[in-house]
């Protein structure tokens, strides 16, 4: 899959942001006042500016509140409620903790819930989709809930439980790789069951239908990069926990927790760009690419 | 809506066989010409006479080489060439419809046709990253997706004589590779054909359920070449003139014994 900026810019910093969102939720931090106020406009930052970055890959960017209408069937939709219903709700919680110095405790339980389903939401628009094998597992929702909650946990300065929890996001990051390389092998999809034609003998793509490129190879087939894969997989590895776990390990300063931070983002994104441009379509089957 | 139906009254769709295509690409044109000067955002080109051109269409014919394995029968099988027109199957589970957050993507009740409202898509691909086959492609100028419409607005089209209501690609397909019909219909062309040559889906595992359906290629029988008896060489051993000529150059140096 094409891996759009637009795309890894909105799924990491919503992630990280909806994170935090989590833990300001539930209290951790308990501030109030002006540091409240920080933590606050830090997440909101985050989580609607990538929000924001989501719609630029649009055709048609004006006609986005149309997005909300299909939540039956569509967790594009489902993801639009659930982030609305998680920013207003914190809007709340976060207005009685900076303004009137009240903890509306069950408010910010329920938002950090749907904080937390937001980025879940996210994870199963790639999870749902058959004609993607490498997305569709559960270890894909696994992953973003993973990353988003030792994400947010570092930001929210939860040091007891970003250490444990950026390890745990680490080893579900290997597994999730180690899954994925299997599972286009394990769907069965093939060009000879994309083109029925595997009953007579082994199928080559012969001719493409065209001489140029088009959208489908631009959007589902993209190739480019796959090839430093590994060496992306082990730089995000080292980014997003590796460096963090020990700048948490040393006596705390600000400037670690914000290299920590920063290192952690820096690495999310790698993982995400890897996220996209590993994943196979199966309509690559078609061209003879994968 | 992007609920799907759980019956429409008729199955509208195509039975494309792979015995007689020949991989012209005349339905690609038909198709990109109809839908261009007809229903919704015309399908745009970009770079088209440059470099590197690229555009949208709702048709795209490719070649498969396939090679069976050698038997004891025929120990060395030759490939076959195999075209394969690719359009919107217009599954019965469509997984482009359910995605879509906008219900700009539905699939009509009346007929099964799956169809794109261009004023309520937002463009954001969803549905085509959804669709195994590539049918849907979104178009670069007007930002909002494409895809076959099974051409709605010539099949009901009481302004067209009656034997052009049927898809620019069947009407045009000059191997008549291509047949339009109801599948809901037992007694269909389309039924009788698919049951008649083992019509196949594209990718089953996928659950897609398609309503359109390929022919298999017949299986060949003997191998038939007609021209190659023409090109045995027609004297073995010449006689008279010729058969001095041969001997005479045979002699020369550098002759071929």
């Amino acid at each position: 899959m094409h891996p759009a900026s637009s795309v890894i810019i909105f799924t990491t910093l919503s992630g990280l942001g909806f994170g935090l969102l989590f833990w300001l939720g539930l209290g951790m931090p308990a501030t109030t006042g002006l540091n409240a106020f920080i933590f606050f406009t830090i997440a909101y930052l985050l989580a609607v500016g990538g929000l924001m970055a989501s719609t630029f890959h649009l055709g048609h960017p004006k006609r986005a509140l149309k997005a909300f209408t299909q939540w039956q069937t569509s967790w594009l939709s489902r993801e639009a409620w659930f982030s609305v219903f998680a920013l207003l709700i914190m809007a709340v919680y976060g207005a009685g903790l900076v303004f009137f110095g009240t903890a509306l405790t069950t408010l910010g339980w329920l938002g950090a819930v749907l904080s937390l389903g937001t980025v879940l939401t996210t994870s199963m628009i790639y999870a749902q989709l058959k004609t993607v094998p490498r997305w569709h597992h559960w270890s894909t929702p696994l992953l973003f809930a993973a990353l988003s909650l030792a994400g947010g946990a570092l930001l929210a300065g939860q040091v007891t439980f970003a250490i444990p929890l950026l390890a745990i996001a680490g080893v579900v990051q290997v597994s999730y790789w180690i899954i994925g390389d299997g599972q286009l092998r394990a769907s069965g999809t093939t060009i000879e069951t994309a083109t029925g034609l595997g009953n007579i003998g082994k199928v080559r793509a012969f001719e493409p239908p065209h001489t140029g490129t088009n959208y489908l190879l631009r959007e589902m087939v993209h190739v480019v990069g796959r090839k430093h894969a590994s060496t992306l997989r082990l730089i995000s590895l080292v980014l997003m926990v590796g460096l963090p776990i020990l700048f948490l390990l040393v006596p705390f300063g600000h400037i670690w927790a914000a290299l920590a931070v920063l290192s952690h983002l820096i690495g999310v994104a790698v993982s995400r760009w890897l996220f996209f441009a590993q994943a196979e379509h199966v309509v690559g089957l078609y061209y003879g690419k994968r | 809506m992007t609920k799907l139906p759980t019956h429409t009254d008729k199955k509208l769709g195509l039975v494309i066989d792979l015995d007689t295509c020949v991989g012209c690409h005349a339905c690609v044109i038909a198709c990109k010409g109809w839908n261009t000067e007809n229903y919704g955002a015309p399908l745009s080109d970009q770079d088209p006479y440059g470099a590197d051109p690229s555009g949208t269409f709702l048709n795209r014919v490719h070649s498969y080489e396939v090679q069976p394995s050698p038997s004891d029968a025929v120990p060395a099988p030759t490939a076959q060439l195999i075209h394969f027109p690719k359009s919107c199957l217009h599954c019965d589970d469509a997984p482009c419809v359910t995605v879509c957050p906008t219900g700009a993507s539905y699939k009509r009740v009346e007929d099964g046709i799956v169809l794109v409202n261009e004023s309520d898509c937002i463009g954001c691909g969803l549905c085509a990253w959804a669709c195994p086959y590539g049918a849907r492609e979104m178009d670069a100028a007007a930002g909002v997706m494409k895809k076959c419409t099974l051409c709605v607005d010539r099949i009901y089209n009481e302004n067209l004589p009656e034997e052009d209501r049927e898809p620019a690609c069947v009407r045009t397909c000059p191997s008549n590779a291509r047949h339009f019909g109801d599948f809901a219909d037992p007694d269909s062309n389309v039924s009788i054909l698919t049951a008649s040559r083992g019509g196949m889906d594209l990718m089953p595992e996928l659950g897609t359920r398609p309503v359109n359906k390929y022919l298999p290629p017949r299986p060949k029988d003997a191998p038939v070449d007609i021209l190659a008896p023409f090109l045995d060489p027609v004297a073995d051993n010449p006689k008279g003139f010729l058969g001095w000529l041969d001997k005479a150059l045979t002699a020369m140096p550098g002759g071929t014994k």
